[in-house]
């Protein structure tokens, strides 16, 4: 962990990543899209945050910039600020930020086959770093490859290590995605979607493991998901984004007893219940906004079932409702409020 | 009860593996369904939950005829449906069993306009709807399923996941069918979607008195949606049930493994649920384990698994199988009761 802290240039005592008014267009031919509209939000060392949202809304492109892999064009960053540890990223030399990925943000992605390189071993493909960033030796580098195998519980490293990612389970390439992107010991950990193309057993296994080694090692995880299961057994915190904004910040637990957004109310009772069988889910009517023409005033209000004039005309801004609790809605005070 | 309006007894579909390139040598079968049985009654759904692998959309495919079974027999309203046929017999056996398949984007011709793709099932079975009526009867049908009847001229790429989906339910109603078999059709969608979808799905059943076998890895949806619900492991029926007995009573240690590792949606049960994790990965469907196929990852097993393939049976707590008790078939040497694995 020293390596890595000398190596940080950031202001003791800011936080691990900060993301502040983030705004993503993407521009093509045709239309100019707004992807993130202000985005908003902070992870510290060692906690867990979710970022919750449906497909469209923006939480991958915000991991995309933070990393610094949005492709540009057609991605443009044209507003906001994202520090690590209080350094600003968004003007840093290119050269920096190449420096910190890997060695202090490293992300994994859904779907590890097409992640990783099918013609390399897997083993080789841990242990390049380890060559290129730490200077050892193919056969150093390899023994170390194997040593993160063993880390991440795949059996019999020492022997898969040679293998092909083809040969690995879809759990097990999930396993070497984790291994690799820990290899350079990152303090700040995105995992975008790890287990949505796994079963569910194997689901279970790939959670507890990352969790258990963002215990171990002190990281600070940002667990990009749709799944509100998921995000209810791991998260610290949670993050719930809608149409390029955070509509929603707050505890895992305050937010499911009692949401203060209908957005994050909607989500909840659309979803079908493993301990209850109901007649009918309350769904949320209607559609995500078409991005290259978000509706004014509250994105939210054509599907939202609370809507009044105000929120037609105004857009609410992320405001406090105490208790590290913030909501973007006119009406949240209501809503936690309410019985 | 009155008669199952479907029958399946003994299914079994082995794939063929292959070496060569002129001279082509099978060198062993990938045994996707292995022998599977279940009854499907009128206005009913049965669910049917596993994990990838384990042969459910091989079964979709199979009752749809979509690919012949390599044994087994199923009766549709009493009459066999894999014997040998004329292709008007066949042809009618089809119009009573329709498909929705799980990826809206690659199942709708992008060429066609959604009046085609809906309206294209008429071109085969003619007498349903006259040629004069059928504008007017796929209008009909985008708005049973909710679209705007005005879009018929309209192609996929202009509708939204969910609306495809929809577009791919009206298709598979149009022939007035009895039987639907729905193949993970909400697990391409977004939850605010997916449960618009399965709404949908719930309405249309009560609607048109339609019975589906819904297949799904999901288990909250198929709770959600199924009267019955079989499981799956390997090509097998592990256990199978009412809802009920299934989510609140399961006997097998696969069901109580595939219950305790679907995450619970509320953070104040977190450290205090008794979680089961199981190890490792499903096993090849080429190479199954002998005896019962669960047994390279269940925490029961005994040398009995590894040499006796338990069969599906109603069974005491302790395993021993008692026909005569009240409960549901679960095939475990060791099945045991187990309450309270999802909350």
């Amino acid at each position: 962990m020293s390596a890595t802290d000398d190596n940080t240039g950031g202001s003791p005592g800011a936080r691990l990543l900060e993301v502040e008014d983030l705004h993503v267009e993407f521009r093509t031919r045709e239309s100019t899209a707004s992807v993130l509209n202000g985005v908003s939000y902070h992870v510290d060392a060692g906690e867990t945050l979710a970022v919750l949202g449906e497909s469209g809304s923006g939480k991958s492109v915000t991991a995309q910039a933070v990393m610094g892999i949005l492709d540009t064009p057609p991605g443009f960053v044209t507003k906001g600020s994202i520090r690590y540890r209080g350094e600003e990223l968004l003007t840093a030399t290119e050269e920096r930020r190449r420096g910190l990925r890997g060695e202090n943000m490293a992300m994994i992605f859904q779907d590890a086959l097409s992640a990783l390189n099918p013609v390399y071993s897997v083993g080789f493909q841990i242990a390049e770093q380890f060559r290129f960033r730490r200077g050892m030796s193919r056969r150093d580098a390899m023994t170390k490859a194997a040593e993160m195998l063993d880390l991440v519980k795949i059996p019999n490293a020492k022997q898969r290590v040679k293998e092909f990612p083809h040969q690995f389970s879809g759990g097990m390439r999930q396993r070497a995605m984790i291994a690799m992107s820990l290899a350079l010991d990152p303090d700040l950990l995105i995992a975008d979607e790890p287990t949505t193309a796994l079963d569910v057993t194997v689901q279970a296994q790939i959670m507890d493991l990352l969790d258990e080694l963002r215990r171990e090692r002190g990281m600070g995880l940002i667990l990009i998901t749709h799944d509100l299961g998921v995000v209810a057994e791991v998260a610290d915190r949670i993050a719930v984004m809608y149409a390029g904004r955070v509509v929603e910040e707050s505890d895992a637990e305050s937010l499911y007893a009692r949401p203060a957004h209908p957005y994050t109310e909607g989500l909840m009772a659309s979803i079908p219940r493993l301990d209850q069988k109901g007649e009918q889910l309350a769904s949320i009517k209607g559609l995500p906004p078409n991005l290259a023409a978000i509706p004014a005033g509250c994105p939210f209000h054509p599907r939202c079932h609370r809507a009044q004039q105000e929120c037609r005309e105004k857009l609410p801004e992320l405001h406090e409702l105490g208790a590290g609790r913030r909501s973007a809605c006119h009406f949240a005070e209501e809503l936690i409020s309410s019985d | 009860m009155t008669e199952p309006i479907l029958q399946v007894r003994d299914l079994v579909k082995h794939f063929p593996v292959q070496k060569g390139v002129v001279f082509k040598k099978t060198i062993g079968h990938v045994r996707a369904v292995d022998g599977v049985s279940f009854d499907l009654h009128r206005g009913e759904t049965l669910g049917v939950v596993g994990e990838s692998g384990c042969g459910k959309s091989t079964l979709a495919q199979v009752l749809m005829r979509l690919v012949q079974p390599t044994s087994g027999s199923a009766l549709f309203e009493g009459t066999d449906m894999f014997g040998r046929k004329s292709a008007a017999e066949l042809r009618r056996l089809r119009r009573d069993m329709q498909i929705v398949l799980q990826d809206p984007y690659t199942s709708l011709n992008p060429r066609k306009t959604v009046g085609d793709i809906v309206g294209e099932p008429f071109e085969i079975h003619p007498e349903v709807a006259p040629k004069g009526d059928r504008q007017r009867r796929v209008q009909e049908l985008l708005d049973i399923v909710g679209l705007n009847p005005e879009h018929v001229r309209r192609y996929p790429h202009q509708f939204s996941g969910g609306q495809r989906q929809r577009i791919g339910i009206a298709r598979a109603l149009a022939l007035k069918p009895k039987v639907i078999v729905c193949d993970e059709p909400v697990s391409a969608l977004d939850v605010s979607i997916q449960a618009q979808v399965m709404n949908l799905l719930g309405e249309l059943q009560s609607e048109f008195g339609l019975s589906y076998v819904f297949i799904a890895h999901d288990l909250g949806v198929v709770r959600h949606l199924s009267d019955r619900v079989a499981v799956m492991y390997l090509g097998k029926i592990v256990e199978t049930g009412t809802e009920d007995e299934i989510y609140e009573h399961p006997q097998h240690p696969y069901t109580q493994a595939l219950l305790s590792s679907v995450p619970v949606p509320d953070p104040s049960v977190r450290d205090r649920r008794e979680t089961i994790r199981l190890s490792g990965d499903v096993p090849s469907p080429a190479d199954p384990p002998s005896g019962c196929r669960f047994r390279t990852r269940c925490w029961k097993a005994q040398d009995i698994c590894a040499e006796q393939p338990p069969e599906l049976a109603v069974r005491l707590d302790g395993g021993e199988i008692d026909p005569s008790s009240e409960g549901h078939p679960s095939a475990c040497h060791f099945a045991e009761r187990h309450g309270h694995v999802i909350s």
